[in-house]
């Protein structure tokens, strides 16, 4: 295994795509390097999920061979180190997203379990009849369906943002959706289906104009730019470890800590509490009102381990390289004849979703899979944005920075081979 | 892993039928109707029968899907035309038996006929549900359930 890379020196940055080593890089990539079907494995769903670094698989064995113990619970040797490990991750976190304080940071499942606890805590206190949520029509399933349930419990009422035929919000009517009923905005950072990258600190500061707090799902932006939640001034940020190179089963909300305070447990056990009678519980301090239970040690200790290394590697150097790519990408593309791409929004990061006239997206799934190349097929989970683009499918390659141009002409040539086939 | 054949996939009467699918209409007078949903992929489908005397009379399909999907209602629709309704319950046992089936297990290919084309389905779990589809949706609207069904 290689270290990662220092972060870049300013005259790095200033060339990043040509100094950008993918070659070196892939190598701390342990999966990359197989085979499949006979052809070498081309990694197109790092939006579904993203590969693991050798690092992070290491921090794991190492974690789990000398640290291994529960946490906040022992007073012995172990337990004070997984302890330590488990904050040093929680600090780490902070850092990466430049939140304030570490008690601003609850560890979860992932970026749906992260909107439902803000759904259950915050909306569940906040959300009455006749309120209104806002989320928009890019939102992946997890962001509407929290909320649906939300609203359907209080008799609240969901309302969405349009979007143009390029994928783009269509802001004047957003503003127009806000009034003094509107009790929370809800809105992907970037889109999972089209690559969309939102505006988010206008639409943020709309709502803040206004006085309603604003939750970012930012799954599908922390692996490709830098966040900065003090910046950009959201009240909740979630975001899904996997999706950023570390561990499946760990996930983060960020909360601003003056609404976390004043907002309910979302689940009650151990952990959460400070003392319990049969009477009255009296809830733990920040952020463990919210840690009910084991939480997934490990698993935030490898997210650990996968921030170090993409912010070794440099968010904006990744930025940088992968926009490039993307471009190339979607000028291959764009060249098939047929072919569609869907999400044309000016500012995209990572995402190729693309139809191909007479062939379904399943068909090319199969015969690019025949290929090697991993990419997904299917709804995304978007299903109301397929509708709104009127299809009941697309095609998806979704990019990290270990993608090469070598991979994407691969993919051009895939699809040369699914015509074959199938025209 | 070794190679894939995916012409063993896409055979050509299979490319033939996803080009032009068969029986793909609204069926006037129809008296069993059903919508079929694979919720993996977003396809739907609705099988509409006319069936009297215990034979199926027409078959009409409507539907988006992927080329195995079409391909598999087209193929169906042919193959149940005519026939009484245990024949045609008799054909979509042997069918997904052959879907379903081990790798390098038999299956039945002389009461299959021309749906052997299907044959290579097994080696693609991910698509089994492409091609079964179809035949389930039939099959839900023979024994006369109105609603939809989902391959789940
Ligand atoms: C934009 C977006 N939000 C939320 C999620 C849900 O993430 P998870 O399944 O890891 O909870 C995803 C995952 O695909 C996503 O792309």
């Amino acid at each position: 295994m290689t270290a990662p890379r220092p972060a870049a020196s300013p005259r790095l940055a200033e060339r990043p795509a040509r100094t950008f080593d993918v070659a070196r890089i892939r190598e701390d990539f342990p999966i990359l390097k197989q085979q499949v079907h006979g052809k070498p494995l081309v990694y197109l769903d790092n939006a579904a999920t993203s590969q693991k670094p050798q690092v992070v698989i290491d921090t794991l064995v190492r974690y789990l061979t000398t640290i291994n113990a529960n946490v906040h619970r022992g007073i012995h040797y172990l337990s004070a180190r997984a302890t330590d490990e488990f904050e040093g991750a929680r600090a780490k976190v902070r850092l990466f997203l430049n939140a304030a304080e570490d008690r601003e940071i609850i560890f979860v499942r992932g970026a749906t379990e992260g909107i439902n606890l803000v759904a259950h805590s915050y909306g569940r206190q906040h959300i009455g009849p006749g309120d209104e949520v806002v989320i928009s029509h890019m939102e992946h399933h997890s962001n509407i369906v929290p909320w649906q349930m939300l609203c359907q419990e209080r008799s609240a009422k969901l309302r969405v943002i349009p979007i143009n035929d390029a994928g783009e919000l269509l802001l004047d009517e957003y503003e127009k959706l806000l009034n003094p009923r509107t009790k929370l905005v809800s809105i992907v950072h970037v889109s999972n289906s089209l690559g969309t990258v939102n505006p988010i600190e206008g639409i943020i500061a709309a709502a803040h104009s206004r006085g309603i707090p604003v939750l970012v799902d930012g799954a599908q932006a922390v692996p490709h730019m830098a966040v900065d939640v003090r910046k950009m001034g959201c009240d909740f940020y979630v975001f899904s470890g996997h999706k950023v190179f570390g561990p499946t089963g760990i996930g983060v909300v960020y909360g601003r800590a003056e609404l976390l305070e004043a907002m309910p447990p979302y689940q009650g056990g151990g952990d959460m509490i400070r003392s319990v009678t049969f009477e009255k519980t009296t809830y733990n301090s920040l952020p463990y009102k919210f840690e009910a239970g084991t939480p997934d040690v490990s698993g935030a200790i490898g997210l650990g381990a996968a921030i170090d290394y993409v912010t070794a590697l440099g968010l904006d150097r990744i930025t940088a390289y992968e926009h490039e790519l993307l471009d190339y990408g979607a000028r291959r593309l764009a060249a098939i004849d047929g072919l569609q791409i869907i999400g044309t929004a000016k500012d995209k990061a990572s995402i190729l979703s693309f139809v191909l006239e007479g062939v379904h997206p399943h068909d090319i799934g199969t015969i690019l899979d025949g290929e090697g190349i991993a990419i997904r097929t299917g709804h995304h989970c978007t299903q109301p944005l397929m509708d709104r683009f009127g299809v009941p499918a697309t095609a998806r390659a979704s990019l990290a920075f270990y993608n090469t141009r070598e991979e994407i002409d691969a993919l051009a040539q895939g699809m040369q081979r699914v015509i074959e086939v199938l025209k | 892993m070794s190679s894939v054949d995916l012409r063993e996939l896409y055979q050509d009467l299979i490319r033939e039928h996803n080009s032009k699918p068969r029986n793909f209409h609204a069926l006037e007078g129809a008296n069993r109707k059903v919508d079929g949903y694979n919720p993996l992929c977003g396809d739907k489908l609705t099988v509409y029968l006319k069936v009297t005397s215990d034979v199926i009379q027409d078959v009409g399909i409507q539907g988006s899907g992927c080329a195995i999907s079409r391909a598999s209602a087209s193929l169906m629709s042919e193959n149940v035309k005519g026939k009484t309704v245990a024949q045609a319950e008799k054909l979509f046992k042997a069918f997904r038996a052959m879907i379903t089936r081990e790798p390098g297990a038999d299956f039945d290919a002389d009461a299959l006929g021309d749906l052997e084309v299907f044959s290579g389905v097994s080696e693609y779990p991910a698509r089994v549900k492409c091609a079964t589809l179809p035949w389930h949706t039939m099959h839900a609207a023979l024994a006369g359930k109105g609603k939809e069904i989902s391959t789940e």
